[in-house]
């Protein structure tokens, strides 16, 4: 082997490998690809989690733009992006809970469902309330479909109730820049709804 | 200190019978449904906690998940389906066995790639010649310091 190989070729190693490492400084490795893009909601039939007696169904995205926030108060960065929400809400932003609880478990239920809807009432109440109507995902089902990880995650749904966009952690005015405004404003225009851009 | 003993062997017994409630959580109608049950759940990883599967971990999403399992091999599918079922959702991160893709086939051709390299540089080296002029030297400097000695 000539010599500039045996200097260069090490070296071009070594410049490959600092790279790799380099740009793994930067990434996280909670980022997953959701795998639900571009797929149409699961099927559900849930109650509404302060009327239990209305069902709801993939049917109540059909024909709207809709952000589908999946929290629980239990959650505390949910609490962190809910006065941000209620911000984009009184923009004009649909935007519908998908809740679920952490103490209510399905099998041995140890918690009432008025306790549930007024620890929610109380959060909404203290800082603010974007949500429509909220979706009780009782045992969960719902948010395993979706591939949920945790809370918060939020989801944008376009009018044939298919999801656009799955976002894996609080919604902030830089996220709602980066992955959802442009998106969330052709949706609306293709709507044709006369509506302000919502930045 | 047999105080001391007594509470170490109390503090013994009651960690094992809480392992055996944890799995007697889930009651199975054959012995194969249990089985397959107890492989997936080790084989399945909790998306949430980087490192655990999820008959390992306590996150919440763990504990749906090893009840869904329990749901789907109850309702009789197999250990396959259950795994797709769970990929749909979670994509490949939720086994521990990564398919064959485009970026992952560099796990295994790498090493190979490392082995053939190696090889060759073995193959290919030359055994370092002394040449005619460097040898004088040595044999020149190696008498003069025979002299010395005498």
């Amino acid at each position: 082997m000539s010599k500039p190989i045996r200097f260069v070729l090490p070296l071009v190693f070594f410049i490959v490998l600092v790279f790799f490492l380099f740009q793994g400084l930067f990434s996280d490795p909670r980022a997953r690809d959701a795998q639900t893009l571009e797929k149409p909601m699961p099927a559900f039939s849930l109650p509404d989690l302060m009327d239990p007696s209305i069902t709801h169904t993939p049917a109540v995205f059909e024909g709207e733009v809709t952000l589908l926030n999946v929290w629980g108060v239990w959650c505390v960065t949910c609490k962190v992006e809910l006065p941000y929400l209620t911000s984009l809400r009184e923009n004009g932003v649909r935007i519908v809970g998908l809740y679920y609880d952490q103490d209510l478990d399905p099998d041995f239920g140890t918690k009432t469902l008025q306790r549930v809807q007024q620890e929610v009432l109380e959060t909404t109440t203290q800082l603010g309330n974007p949500f429509q109507f909220n979706i009780f995902d009782v045992y969960r089902n719902t948010s395993l479909d979706l591939g949920v990880t945790g809370a918060p995650e939020t989801l944008l749904i376009d009018p044939n109730g298919i999801i656009r966009v799955h976002h894996i952690g609080d919604v902030n005015e830089r996220v709602w820049e980066q992955k959802f405004a442009a998106l969330y404003n052709q949706l609306m225009q293709q709507q044709g709804a006369s509506h302000a851009m919502v930045r | 200190m047999p105080w001391f003993v007594k509470a170490c062997l109390l503090l013994l017994c009651i960690t094992t019978l809480s392992v055996d409630a944890a799995r007697d959580e889930y009651v199975f109608e054959t012995e194969q449904q249990r089985r397959d049950f107890i492989e997936l759940t080790q084989t399945l990883r909790c998306p949430m906690c980087q490192n655990q599967n999820i008959a390992d971990s306590d996150a919440m999403i763990a504990h749906d998940m090893r009840r869904k399992v329990y749901q789907l091999i109850t309702e009789g599918q197999t250990s396959e389906q259950v795994i797709d079922f769970m990929k749909v959702r979670y994509g490949d991160f939720v086994t521990y066995q990564p398919p064959v893709t485009k970026t992952t086939i560099w796990l295994w051709v790498i090493p190979f790639l490392v082995l053939l390299v190696g090889i060759y540089i073995i193959l290919t080296r030359q055994p370092t010649k002394l040449s005619k002029t460097d040898e004088q030297a040595a044999l020149a400097k190696a008498e003069a310091l025979l002299k010395e000695d005498d």
